[in-house]
């Protein structure tokens, strides 16, 4: 009797044991919960920019050094933003600091947003251009940096093929230009675009930034304060002249472009072509290779078009957890001013993010960005992203690429008009599957 | 204790199992229960609710289900995964037990090619994915084509690669039936003047069945079950888009569907998802049953 008594004691010993090693993460943090709620609450900050990871952990190491403040800083793995937050926010020590980066994000997270009109860190913007609100007014998330994006252009190559910048100012002369150094790409030994991949991890360069184009004029003059249920799709054929006009003056043929492979960054890096469909958030890796680079807007086309500046605005917007306790999201304030004030930290995260608008946050050293100012205070507009409206996004996006991919196999009027479906009704269908 | 119940003729090893028992069990029945029988009972409950974070559950009752099998995407998706198990099944089994056959007559460098054709299942289904996408529009890009934009082409992509993949696993339990079929059996079928084929089929086949049970239960399941390789060779895409903006991926599989449903922005999403992995679950389970109910029929004793 004793003997089975021992055993079952140790069966017992073994099974606990068992749970606690499973139980091991649960524990600890809730003793750090405990520990910290005297030492005035942490900040577990789930960050979206796998760029910025590096940096962000060394501002986190800088803050607790000085302030005693534990900062956790998890970066979620490129593309996987939304599965981990879902995850993390399930968890007993959940994020105090995510990010909310469109008005779909509005929807989803409201009810983790805390309001945060009127806090510490509000006080702090320079402007309210980049904050999301919900439709009750409440100022969900807060821009910490914004970024532009249009076409990046070489123009030391530009000079060589016998042209300048000055020869660009809409479309047809985009095409003159970029027709003329495909067409003689043999003799010249670069090609006019790079290559436009539509495989995941490059489509989002057309399906969510080039058509920002449409969603913009489609607008037409007035912003949208929230996702509208249908689009005119008037300018999806602009769309199409500067897609067409990428796919055809490229280094790679439109039709090996649906699974992709080929490396854009690069191909612009080393001279092999003039223009590069892409975002300032590229500055500090193609700054080195070609220091004067510059970026040309979207040109498509449209009436007026001299006129217009870069793409500008953020998915990069801070909210705080609502569900956190107060200290919590106290300490998630004060680290928040902290970053956008404290002249080291500022510039360390300016240098990674290209620019934060914030009164007393660092200067910008991003060239892409300064060509987006020179634009705007040249009296060009400044083309907003309205493409943080998309509903849906990945599901909508997904059916944008396939029907790219199949105009890029067969390139008819007929296919196009399945991208024009893709692009129009996919947006109201999409609208319906979240809203209906 | 008293002297006599030692004399019951227990041996020593059974003693010892009889009384450890539970310090054997007792970890693994833990792991078990925190690993499956837990979630699996939470992930029922949860198709009943409505929720974006599972410790925040709503109970909401049917709705989930209705909006699962009124999916049209779930009902293609269903069809679709139906079919590629079949055919996966029947071409996997078939050329798997051909090649086990062929590489236990004997023949020079057998146990080279065992692992040459066993090679294939060392790696994971996403890289295989990928390299296959490769090599596939490596071919199909000189025909102005690709992997992603032909549902036929998809199709086949797939059961290649989950052949290509899976035909060396089932060799391998192949070859072990086939090694088990007794030798006085088929010196008698021999003496009898059976032929090669007669031999085969009368003999070989009614004696590896217990193989092929196994083999055709982890094919079909596999088939229904199929994620990986499903993600990166195709994601699902092309991507079949009817006027008026509906839109259904054509070479998307069940388990796909449901992964794509759960990630959705609509707010019943996550609900709706989870029902799916119900209904998927019962599925599997009950054609996995039925099959080995089937094929145990046919099984004969040695």
């Amino acid at each position: 009797m004793k003997k089975r008594l021992f055993i079952l004691a140790l069966c017992l010993v073994m099974v606990v044991s068992l749970l606690a090693g499973c139980g091991g993460d649960k524990s600890t943090t809730e003793n750090q919960g405990e520990d910290t709620e005297t030492a005035s609450g942490s900040v577990y900050w789930l960050n979206f920019k796998p760029e910025s990871d590096e940096v962000l952990q060394q501002v986190a190491q800088m803050y607790t050094e000085k302030t005693g403040v534990p900062v956790k800083v998890v970066t979620a793995a490129s593309g996987t933003y939304s599965q981990t937050l879902t995850s993390e926010m399930d968890k007993s020590a959940p994020p105090t600091l995510f990010n909310i980066g469109n008005m779909e994000g509005v929807k989803t997270w409201s009810d983790y947003a805390l309001d945060l009109n009127g806090t510490a860190i509000a006080n702090e913007l320079n402007t309210d251009a980049y904050n999301l609100y919900d439709e009750n007014g409440k100022l969900c998330s807060i821009g910490y940096c914004y970024e532009c994006y249009g076409i990046i252009v070489n123009p030391d190559l530009l000079e060589q093929a016998g042209y300048s910048l000055d020869d660009i100012k809409n479309f047809d002369g985009l095409k003159a230009v970029a027709e003329d150094i495909h067409a003689r790409a043999g003799e010249l030994g670069f090609d006019a675009f790079t290559s436009n991949d539509m495989d995941p991890s490059s489509s989002w360069r057309y399906t969510g930034h080039m058509i920002n184009l449409e969603y913009y004029y489609d607008q037409e003059g007035t912003t949208w304060t929230e996702c509208p249920a249908t689009i005119s799709g008037n300018y999806v054929d602009n769309f199409r002249n500067l897609y067409d006009l990428c796919v055809e003056n490229s280094l790679v043929a439109r039709s090996e472009l649906a699974t992709g492979g080929h490396d854009a960054e690069n191909e612009f890096k080393t001279g092999k072509a003039v223009f590069f469909v892409q975002g300032s958030w590229e500055w500090s890796a193609v700054s080195e290779s070609v220091p004067n680079a510059t970026m040309i807007p979207y040109y498509c086309g449209v009436e007026g078009e001299e006129k217009a500046g870069l793409n500008c605005g953020t998915e990069n917007c801070w909210a705080i957890n609502a569900k956190a306790s107060e200290a919590d999201q106290q300490a998630t304030m004060d680290f928040m001013v902290w970053c956008v004030t404290d002249p080291e930290a500022s510039r360390m995260l300016v240098d990674t993010f290209g620019v934060m608008p914030y009164k007393s946050a660092a200067e910008s050293t991003n060239g892409f960005l300064a060509v987006a100012n020179e634009y705007a205070s040249d009296g060009c507009y400044v083309m907003n992203w309205a493409t943080n409206f998309q509903p849906n996004v990945d599901a909508y996006r997904e059916v944008f690429v396939s029907a790219l991919n199949q105009y890029n196999a067969d390139p008819t009027d007929a296919n196009w008009e399945t991208v024009r479906t893709a692009i129009v009704d996919g947006w109201a269908t999409q609208y319906q599957a979240v809203n209906g | 204790m008293s002297k006599p119940k030692k004399k019951t003729g227990m041996s020593s090893l059974e003693r010892t199992t009889r009384r450890w028992w539970p310090l054997f069990l007792g970890p693994v029945t833990a792991a078990f229960i925190i690993g499956f029988v837990w979630p699996f009972i939470q992930g029922i409950y949860l198709s009943f609710c409505k929720f974006k974070t599972t410790s925040d559950a709503q109970f909401i009752g049917l709705g989930n289900y209705v909006n699962a099998f009124q999916d049209a995407s779930f009902r293609h998706a269903f069809w679709f995964t139906a079919l590629f198990a079949i055919v996966s099944l029947v071409i996997i089994n078939v050329l798997a037990f051909l090649i086990a056959y062929l590489l236990t007559q004997g023949i020079r460098g057998s146990n080279l090619f065992r692992t040459v054709f066993f090679a294939p299942n060392l790696i994971g289904g996403i890289v295989l994915g990928y390299i296959w996408s490769m090599i596939f529009d490596g071919i199909l890009s000189r025909f102005g084509t690709s992997i992603l934009l032909n549902t036929r082409l998809g199709f086949w992509g797939l059961i290649i690669l989950v052949c290509w993949q899976q035909i060396g696993y089932m060799m391998i339990i192949y070859i072990a039936g086939l090694q088990n079929v007794p030798g006085d059996m088929l010196e008698a079928a021999k003496i009898d003047g059976a032929s090669k084929l007669q031999t085969l089929f009368k003999v070989t086949i009614p004696n590896v069945m217990p193989s092929i049970t196994i083999c055709m239960f982890l094919s079909l399941t596999n088939g229904f079950k199929l994620f990986d390789q499903n993600l990166a060779l195709t994601a699902g895409q092309p991507i079949a888009i009817q006027a008026g903006g509906v839109s259904v991926k054509t070479t998307e599989m069940l388990a796909l569907n449901i992964y794509n449903t759960f990630y959705n922005s609509n707010a019943a999403a996550q609900g709706t998802a989870q029902a799916k992995a119900v209904v998927f679950f019962v599925l599997v389970a009950a054609l996995g049953l039925m099959q080995l109910a089937f094929t145990r029929s046919k099984e004969v004793q040695q």
